[in-house]
């Protein structure tokens, strides 16, 4: 029987690390996501699980100590927000590159400047294309489910690459909301032991690693990277079946919320895909087809599986809860428009960024977002397809 | 037993190996072999290395010249990599996951850019929460690997490529950071200033005790480099001679708070032999300069007698 609690997302990802019971967590703390290294240091202190805590002087220092503790045969973990990622920048890149599969909980914070403590995705996507994995979570159970699926992902063989499991600072990090735990036993089972082939501490096969790597080996490594991520697809998908076995949560690479009838839709990441269920909901209930689809797999990108999802559809908005500032639309947006045309999808797109530096997301934004997608459907036309919600416009 | 170079090497074998491309005549990979000798060979070493001179002539894929394991990440990272790893041994050893009766040890090396400068936080963190590691700085006295730019192990009024020696300013104006001192800050229980001097045995012994020592250990040493220095590459061992008898690079130790000077000069030379066979002092010996090396001598005395003082203090009451 699994457990119910209520818990927090923090809260939800602590016991996930907990149940897993790494080698190795280092960590600095940032708002949001302070608490897990401090409720994770309670068990360390309380002799409930047998990790190596390691209370670093920064964030470089936490992925560089978890580099090194991968790298030593050792299963590592850590958490940070926003400028903590930032500033784990240069490290992030070598950790896949170094094909380490380390886990972070990353609890999704806007990135300075200036300063700002609330959600947006700004972190997560200055990091998009540093060979992690990303998964993202509407609620603290998905956070929690996440975080015990994340090491069967990336420790896999054809994977190898370093995970990140994103979910929403305060909106779900500091909720509390119900929650089922899987037993602790059955963590243990469903995680396995971490088996590296080949690492540091193994005396009788020393071995070197992160290489001056010159011309002639560089692209070969690099296309190895790409592979492995390319790979890590099927991985994820087999992972998620196993999880719904245990647990009877279904997950793939992202979810059709009403999708499969509707003729427009919202594609959105994190918890605003919770705000958007309910307008679907309400719209439905007046007769408009809406629908939505929520992307927990932003790395791989589900390319071909996304425009597939959305080729029925007469008119699409992508949302990002981060600016790309590049006088073109944000990450996410891009992504979407990019898969659907390779696919040779073509689907009347629209891009709103939104919620930037915690901005209230409300059921009234998303309505508006939809009301304009039916603007669409009836004009056949997109005057500006780079939009802004909740932006004040005074 | 008494030191004895010829049965150490005939005993150890180096775990350094040849092939490497670090320059002839440069101090690093003596520093490097030597540290290293000083391992028992039945233990195995997990060795983390800065971005660095070190690093980029020692390991470029698909070559290595470590027959220890390895790590090398960025240019800060030497203290904090190896603090996961020796963070990883502690959990697995508790967990069983490692033989109990196989022992590891922690083996940091960074020249003076990614030891005094970049890598100070991450070196500082580590050595304060105490790991059961040694770090080791070879100090060459600016980033060479990069070509020779000034670091803040420079001394006072070398000319580098970022503090070149111009018709307004003279070279480096300000001093060298003492990075020892920084560490006996850090109240560790083994703080070492040594040098591949004559046998090795300054640096050999004192790595012994740093590696043998339980908790984080320090060890800065010097290493000259002939292409930041300009020296004759076989003037390697004559340079750090002058180094130690002038005084410019004292050897010691300070083990739990207790200061040793490990070797004191009869005739302490003028700092002049020291800088004199270097180009990188050349402009001071320009007629007019003689003010730079009066002050440069200045400085040496001060940090001389503050090293005697701390000595003295140190061991009073014994």
């Amino acid at each position: 029987m699994s457990i119910r609690e209520r818990l927090s997302g923090n809260e939800a990802v602590a016991i996930a690390m907990k149940q897993i019971n790494p080698d190795v967590v280092a960590a600095f703390p940032i708002t949001p996501s302070t608490e897990i290294p401090q409720y994770f240091s309670t068990f360390v202190s309380n002799g409930t699980v047998d990790t190596e805590f390691v209370a670093v002087e920064s964030e470089h220092s936490a992925m560089t100590a978890c580099i090194g503790a991968e790298a030593a045969g050792g299963r590592a973990m850590t958490a940070t927000s926003a400028n903590g990622l930032s500033l784990m920048w240069e490290m992030i890149y070598i950790a896949s590159s170094l094909r380490l599969p380390i886990v972070m909980s990353l609890v999704n914070r806007a990135v300075s400047g200036p300063l700002n403590i609330h959600n947006d995705h700004s972190d997560a996507m200055g990091v998009r294309d540093a060979g992690w994995i990303m998964l993202f979570s509407e609620s603290n159970q998905e956070a929690y489910d996440n975080m015990l699926m994340a090491h069967k992902i990336a420790e896999h063989k054809d994977v190898l690459l370093p995970l990140m499991v994103c979910q929403d600072g305060f909106i779900t990090s500091h909720s509390i909301e119900n929650i089922e735990l899987v037993e602790d036993d059955k963590v243990k089972a469903f995680v396995g032991e971490y088996k590296p082939e080949h690492y540091l501490l193994n005396k009788k096969e020393p071995i070197a690693v992160g290489p001056l790597d010159l011309q002639a080996y560089l692209f070969e490594h690099k296309f190895q990277q790409a592979e492995a991520m390319r790979k890590a697809k099927q991985v994820i998908l087999d992972v998620a079946k196993e999880f719904e076995e245990l647990t009877g949560r279904k997950y793939s690479f992202f979810e059709e919320y009403k999708l499969d009838d509707a003729e427009i839709a919202i594609v959105c990441m994190n918890s605003t895909a919770g705000t958007t269920k309910a307008v679907v909901d309400s719209l439905r209930a007046q007769g408009v087809k809406a629908g939505l689809l929520k992307v927990r797999v932003f790395r791989p990108f589900p390319t071909e599986e996304i425009a597939n999802a959305l080729a029925h559809l007469k008119a699409v908005a992508v949302l990002d809860k981060a600016d790309s500032l590049n006088a073109a639309g944000g990450a996410l947006f891009e992504d979407v428009t990019s898969a659907m045309y390779v696919s040779g999808k073509q689907v009347p797109m629209v891009n709103y960024v939104y919620g930037i530096g915690g901005r209230d997301t409300k059921t009234d934004d998303i309505e508006g977002v939809y009301k304009d997608l039916i603007e669409i459907t009836k004009s056949g036309k997109i005057d500006n397809p780079y939009r802004y919600f909740g932006l004040r416009e005074e | 037993m008494a030191y004895n170079l010829k049965e150490i090497i005939a005993e150890k074998p180096s775990r350094f190996t040849a092939g490497h491309r670090m320059c002839a005549g440069c101090g690093a990979p003596i520093v490097g072999r030597t540290v290293l000798r000083a391992l028992k060979n039945e233990d195995h070493a997990v060795i983390s290395c800065a971005t660095g001179c070190m690093e980029v002539s020692t390991f470029i894929y698909p070559y290595t010249s470590w027959t220890d394991s390895f790590v090398h990440t960025a240019f800060e990272g030497a203290a904090a990599n190896l603090a996961g790893a020796e963070a990883a041994y502690k959990a697995m050893k508790r967990t069983g996951k490692l033989p109990a009766d196989e022992h590891t040890k922690f083996i940091a090396f960074g020249g003076d850019g990614g030891t005094y400068d970049i890598g100070l936080q991450s070196l500082s963190g580590a050595m304060e929460r105490g790991h059961d590691m040694v770090y080791v700085c070879y100090d060459n006295g600016a980033y060479m690997n990069t070509g020779i730019q000034r670091s803040s192990a420079t001394p006072k009024f070398a000319d580098t490529t970022t503090s070149p020696a111009g018709t307004k300013i003279p070279g480096k104006m300000q001093s060298r950071k003492d990075l020892a001192q920084v560490m006996a800050g850090h109240h560790l229980p083994y703080v070492a200033q040594s040098a591949p001097l004559g046998n090795f045995k300054d640096l050999y012994e004192k790595s012994e005790k740093a590696i043998y020592t339980e908790g984080a250990c320090f060890l800065n040493v010097l290493a000259p480099c002939p292409r930041g220095w300009g020296y004759a590459t076989e003037d390697l061992m004559q340079i750090i001679k002058l180094a130690v008898e002038t005084c410019y690079w004292p050897l010691y130790e300070i083990e739990n708070g207790k200061y040793t000077i490990n070797y004191k000069p009869k005739n302490k030379l003028p700092i002049e032999e020291f800088l004199k066979p270097q180009k990188r002092f050349k402009h001071m010996f320009k007629p007019g300069n003689e003010w730079m090396i009066e002050e440069f001598q200045k400085e040496v005395d001060a940090r001389w007698n503050e090293l005697l003082v701390l000595e003295e203090a140190t061991n009073k009451g014994e």
